[in-house]
Protein backbone atom coordinates (compact mmCIF):
# COMPACT_ATOMS: atom_id res chain seq x y z
CA UNK A 1 0.00 0.00 0.00
CA UNK A 2 2.91 2.45 0.88
CA UNK A 3 4.34 1.91 -2.46
CA UNK A 4 1.02 1.87 -4.39
CA UNK A 5 0.36 5.70 -2.42
CA UNK A 6 4.14 6.84 -3.23
CA UNK A 7 3.76 5.80 -6.92
CA UNK A 8 0.60 7.83 -7.37
CA UNK A 9 1.93 10.87 -5.70
CA UNK A 10 4.85 10.86 -7.33
CA UNK A 11 2.96 10.90 -10.81
CA UNK A 12 1.26 12.84 -10.12
CA UNK A 13 3.42 15.55 -9.50
CA UNK A 14 5.74 14.77 -13.02
CA UNK A 15 2.06 15.39 -14.38
CA UNK A 16 1.75 18.41 -12.88
CA UNK A 17 5.24 19.85 -13.26
CA UNK A 18 5.72 18.78 -16.83
CA UNK A 19 2.06 20.08 -18.33
CA UNK A 20 1.77 23.00 -15.98
CA UNK A 21 -1.53 23.54 -16.83
CA UNK A 22 -4.30 23.72 -13.56
CA UNK A 23 -7.74 23.52 -15.20
CA UNK A 24 -9.99 21.68 -14.12
CA UNK A 25 -9.98 19.48 -17.00
CA UNK A 26 -6.48 18.78 -17.28
CA UNK A 27 -6.07 18.09 -13.86
CA UNK A 28 -8.93 15.29 -13.86
CA UNK A 29 -7.05 13.89 -17.23
CA UNK A 30 -3.85 13.42 -14.84
CA UNK A 31 -5.68 11.74 -12.27
CA UNK A 32 -7.20 9.42 -14.80
CA UNK A 33 -3.78 8.89 -16.01
CA UNK A 34 -1.95 8.40 -12.88
CA UNK A 35 -5.16 6.17 -11.50
CA UNK A 36 -4.91 4.00 -15.32
CA UNK A 37 -1.08 3.63 -14.81
CA UNK A 38 -1.13 2.28 -10.67
CA UNK A 39 -3.97 -0.19 -12.32
CA UNK A 40 -2.04 -1.71 -14.41
CA UNK A 41 1.30 -1.52 -12.68
CA UNK A 42 -0.35 -3.47 -9.92
CA UNK A 43 -1.71 -5.63 -12.74
CA UNK A 44 1.82 -6.25 -13.69
CA UNK A 45 2.53 -6.88 -9.90
CA UNK A 46 5.97 -4.42 -10.47
CA UNK A 47 4.98 -2.47 -7.58
CA UNK A 48 7.35 -2.90 -4.78
CA UNK A 49 11.06 -1.93 -3.42
CA UNK A 50 12.26 -1.56 -7.05
CA UNK A 51 9.41 -0.13 -8.86
CA UNK A 52 8.53 2.74 -6.10
CA UNK A 53 11.56 2.71 -3.71
CA UNK A 54 10.23 5.46 -1.02
CA UNK A 55 12.64 3.49 1.17
CA UNK A 56 15.72 5.71 -0.31
CA UNK A 57 14.03 8.31 -1.42
CA UNK A 58 14.30 10.52 1.85
CA UNK A 59 17.93 9.43 2.79
CA UNK A 60 19.06 10.54 -0.84
CA UNK A 61 18.93 14.19 0.47
CA UNK A 62 21.95 13.05 2.27
CA UNK A 63 23.59 10.84 -0.37
CA UNK A 64 23.69 13.13 -3.08
CA UNK A 65 25.21 16.28 -1.82
CA UNK A 66 27.88 13.88 -1.03
CA UNK A 67 27.99 12.44 -4.56
CA UNK A 68 28.12 15.86 -6.01
CA UNK A 69 30.86 16.58 -4.50
CA UNK A 70 32.86 13.56 -4.87
CA UNK A 71 32.03 13.91 -9.15
CA UNK A 72 33.45 17.47 -8.65
CA UNK A 73 36.80 16.12 -7.31
CA UNK A 74 37.41 13.57 -9.69
CA UNK A 75 36.14 15.79 -12.40
CA UNK A 76 39.17 18.21 -11.56
CA UNK A 77 41.31 14.76 -11.15
CA UNK A 78 40.82 13.62 -14.55
CA UNK A 79 40.39 17.02 -15.99
CA UNK A 80 44.00 17.68 -14.63
CA UNK A 81 45.33 13.97 -16.24
CA UNK A 82 44.24 15.35 -19.56
CA UNK A 83 45.55 17.85 -19.88
CA UNK A 84 49.03 16.83 -18.55
CA UNK A 85 51.46 16.58 -21.64
CA UNK A 86 52.63 13.02 -20.45
CA UNK A 87 49.20 11.71 -19.44
CA UNK A 88 49.83 10.27 -15.94
CA UNK A 89 47.37 7.39 -16.20
CA UNK A 90 47.92 3.58 -14.92
CA UNK A 91 44.73 1.65 -15.86
CA UNK A 92 43.82 -1.30 -14.03
CA UNK A 93 40.85 -3.78 -13.33
CA UNK A 94 40.15 -3.67 -9.70
CA UNK A 95 37.39 -5.58 -7.51
CA UNK A 96 35.73 -3.99 -4.75
CA UNK A 97 32.96 -5.08 -2.30
CA UNK A 98 29.73 -4.06 -2.49
CA UNK A 99 28.20 -4.98 1.00
CA UNK A 100 24.77 -3.62 0.03
CA UNK A 101 21.73 -6.06 0.77
CA UNK A 102 19.45 -5.45 -2.69
CA UNK A 103 19.82 -5.66 -6.37
CA UNK A 104 18.43 -1.72 -6.00
CA UNK A 105 21.71 -1.28 -3.50
CA UNK A 106 24.05 -2.69 -6.03
CA UNK A 107 22.71 -0.63 -8.82
CA UNK A 108 22.93 2.24 -7.01
CA UNK A 109 26.66 1.76 -5.93
CA UNK A 110 27.44 0.18 -9.49
CA UNK A 111 25.78 3.71 -11.13
CA UNK A 112 27.67 5.89 -8.38
CA UNK A 113 31.07 4.48 -9.42
CA UNK A 114 30.34 4.81 -13.35
CA UNK A 115 29.48 8.26 -12.63
CA UNK A 116 32.30 9.53 -10.95
CA UNK A 117 35.17 9.96 -13.37
CA UNK A 118 37.82 8.14 -13.70
CA UNK A 119 35.84 4.88 -12.30
CA UNK A 120 33.64 2.76 -13.86
CA UNK A 121 31.73 -0.42 -12.91
CA UNK A 122 32.50 -3.32 -15.81
CA UNK A 123 31.08 -6.07 -14.10
CA UNK A 124 28.74 -6.36 -11.05
CA UNK A 125 27.99 -9.87 -10.04
CA UNK A 126 27.40 -11.14 -6.38
CA UNK A 127 28.53 -9.47 -3.70
CA UNK A 128 31.85 -7.65 -5.96
CA UNK A 129 31.83 -5.20 -8.82
CA UNK A 130 34.80 -5.25 -11.37
CA UNK A 131 35.93 -1.69 -11.87
CA UNK A 132 38.08 -0.45 -14.40
CA UNK A 133 40.16 2.34 -12.50
CA UNK A 134 41.97 5.03 -14.95
CA UNK A 135 44.49 6.93 -12.02
CA UNK A 136 46.37 5.38 -8.62
CA UNK A 137 43.77 8.02 -7.09
CA UNK A 138 41.09 6.55 -8.47
CA UNK A 139 41.25 3.36 -7.22
CA UNK A 140 42.84 4.16 -4.05
CA UNK A 141 39.93 6.60 -3.68
CA UNK A 142 36.88 3.61 -4.17
CA UNK A 143 39.04 1.13 -2.26
CA UNK A 144 38.75 3.38 1.06
CA UNK A 145 35.41 1.60 0.72
CA UNK A 146 33.48 5.00 1.66
CA UNK A 147 31.12 5.30 -0.81
CA UNK A 148 29.91 1.44 -0.22
CA UNK A 149 29.28 2.23 3.12
CA UNK A 150 27.16 5.29 2.45
CA UNK A 151 25.06 3.71 -0.23
CA UNK A 152 24.55 0.55 2.73
CA UNK A 153 23.38 3.26 4.76
CA UNK A 154 21.59 4.99 2.16
CA UNK A 155 19.34 1.49 1.46
CA UNK A 156 18.87 1.30 5.29
CA UNK A 157 18.44 -2.65 5.98
CA UNK A 158 19.79 -4.12 8.91
CA UNK B 1 25.09 45.88 -10.16
CA UNK B 2 21.84 44.88 -9.88
CA UNK B 3 20.48 41.08 -8.89
CA UNK B 4 19.58 40.52 -12.35
CA UNK B 5 22.73 41.28 -13.99
CA UNK B 6 24.42 39.27 -11.51
CA UNK B 7 22.28 36.26 -12.01
CA UNK B 8 22.90 37.06 -16.10
CA UNK B 9 27.02 36.71 -15.62
CA UNK B 10 26.77 33.96 -13.25
CA UNK B 11 24.56 31.79 -15.74
CA UNK B 12 27.40 32.90 -18.59
CA UNK B 13 30.43 31.68 -16.40
CA UNK B 14 28.46 28.56 -15.70
CA UNK B 15 27.78 28.12 -19.80
CA UNK B 16 31.03 29.43 -20.47
CA UNK B 17 32.72 26.36 -17.73
CA UNK B 18 30.33 23.89 -19.12
CA UNK B 19 31.62 24.31 -22.65
CA UNK B 20 35.12 24.29 -21.74
CA UNK B 21 34.79 20.90 -19.81
CA UNK B 22 32.87 19.74 -22.96
CA UNK B 23 36.09 20.43 -24.75
CA UNK B 24 38.11 18.57 -22.55
CA UNK B 25 36.48 15.69 -22.27
CA UNK B 26 36.46 15.64 -26.10
CA UNK B 27 40.81 16.63 -25.74
CA UNK B 28 40.07 13.24 -23.51
CA UNK B 29 38.61 10.81 -26.09
CA UNK B 30 41.35 11.71 -28.58
CA UNK B 31 44.64 11.14 -26.50
CA UNK B 32 43.44 8.06 -24.43
CA UNK B 33 44.81 4.66 -25.85
CA UNK B 34 42.13 2.43 -25.67
CA UNK B 35 38.30 2.03 -25.40
CA UNK B 36 37.92 1.86 -21.37
CA UNK B 37 39.95 4.87 -20.65
CA UNK B 38 38.29 7.02 -23.13
CA UNK B 39 34.85 6.18 -21.40
CA UNK B 40 36.52 7.95 -18.50
CA UNK B 41 36.93 11.02 -20.31
CA UNK B 42 33.63 11.25 -21.78
CA UNK B 43 31.97 10.91 -18.20
CA UNK B 44 33.46 14.85 -17.62
CA UNK B 45 31.10 15.26 -20.60
CA UNK B 46 28.19 13.49 -18.93
CA UNK B 47 28.80 15.00 -15.81
CA UNK B 48 30.82 18.36 -15.27
CA UNK B 49 29.57 19.80 -19.00
CA UNK B 50 25.95 18.70 -19.13
CA UNK B 51 25.85 19.91 -15.75
CA UNK B 52 26.73 23.47 -15.86
CA UNK B 53 25.60 24.44 -19.02
CA UNK B 54 22.07 23.00 -17.37
CA UNK B 55 23.02 24.93 -14.68
CA UNK B 56 23.55 27.80 -16.48
CA UNK B 57 20.27 27.60 -18.06
CA UNK B 58 18.24 27.10 -15.19
CA UNK B 59 19.89 30.50 -13.88
CA UNK B 60 18.94 31.59 -16.85
CA UNK B 61 15.13 30.35 -16.42
CA UNK B 62 15.03 31.70 -12.85
CA UNK B 63 11.84 30.07 -10.52
CA UNK B 64 9.86 28.60 -13.49
CA UNK B 65 8.67 25.59 -14.71
CA UNK B 66 11.48 25.66 -17.19
CA UNK B 67 13.93 25.48 -14.32
CA UNK B 68 11.85 22.60 -13.26
CA UNK B 69 12.18 20.55 -16.41
CA UNK B 70 15.71 21.28 -17.14
CA UNK B 71 16.45 19.68 -13.18
CA UNK B 72 14.60 16.70 -13.84
CA UNK B 73 16.55 16.12 -17.88
CA UNK B 74 19.80 16.57 -15.99
CA UNK B 75 18.85 14.12 -13.24
CA UNK B 76 17.15 11.59 -15.70
CA UNK B 77 20.59 11.81 -18.01
CA UNK B 78 22.59 11.25 -14.51
CA UNK B 79 20.76 7.82 -13.79
CA UNK B 80 20.66 6.52 -18.00
CA UNK B 81 24.37 7.86 -18.85
CA UNK B 82 25.92 5.90 -15.97
CA UNK B 83 24.51 2.84 -17.20
CA UNK B 84 24.68 3.17 -20.90
CA UNK B 85 28.13 3.27 -20.17
CA UNK B 86 27.64 0.45 -18.21
CA UNK B 87 26.31 -1.37 -20.79
CA UNK B 88 29.16 -0.60 -23.13
CA UNK B 89 31.46 -1.24 -20.85
CA UNK B 90 30.62 -4.90 -20.10
CA UNK B 91 29.37 -5.71 -23.60
CA UNK B 92 33.47 -4.60 -24.36
CA UNK B 93 34.49 -6.51 -21.35
CA UNK B 94 32.71 -9.99 -22.38
CA UNK B 95 33.39 -10.08 -26.04
CA UNK B 96 36.55 -10.39 -25.17
CA UNK B 97 38.22 -6.77 -25.24
CA UNK B 98 41.37 -6.54 -22.65
CA UNK B 99 41.79 -3.14 -20.87
CA UNK B 100 45.33 -1.77 -21.54
CA UNK B 101 47.04 -1.16 -17.88
CA UNK B 102 49.93 -0.02 -16.38
CA UNK B 103 51.71 3.25 -16.13
CA UNK B 104 50.78 5.46 -19.11
CA UNK B 105 48.58 2.38 -20.60
CA UNK B 106 51.26 1.15 -22.31
CA UNK B 107 51.23 -2.82 -21.48
CA UNK B 108 49.05 -5.07 -22.80
CA UNK B 109 47.59 -6.84 -20.26
CA UNK B 110 46.94 -10.92 -19.20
Amino acid sequence: MKYICSLGVVLMGTWLLWSGHFEPLLISLGVLSVALVVALTHRMDVIDHEGAPVDVSFRLFSYLPWLAWQVIIANLQVVRVILSPSLPINPRMIDVRATQKRELGHVIYANSITMTPGTVSVEVGGNTISVHALTDEAAEGLETGEMDRRVTRLEGIR
Amino acid sequence: MSGDAILDLMSWVALAAGSVFCIIGAVGLIRMPDFYSRIHAGGIIDTMGAGLVLFGLVLHAGLTLVAVKLILLFLFSLIAGPTAVHALAKAAFHSGMKPLTGPGGKDRSN
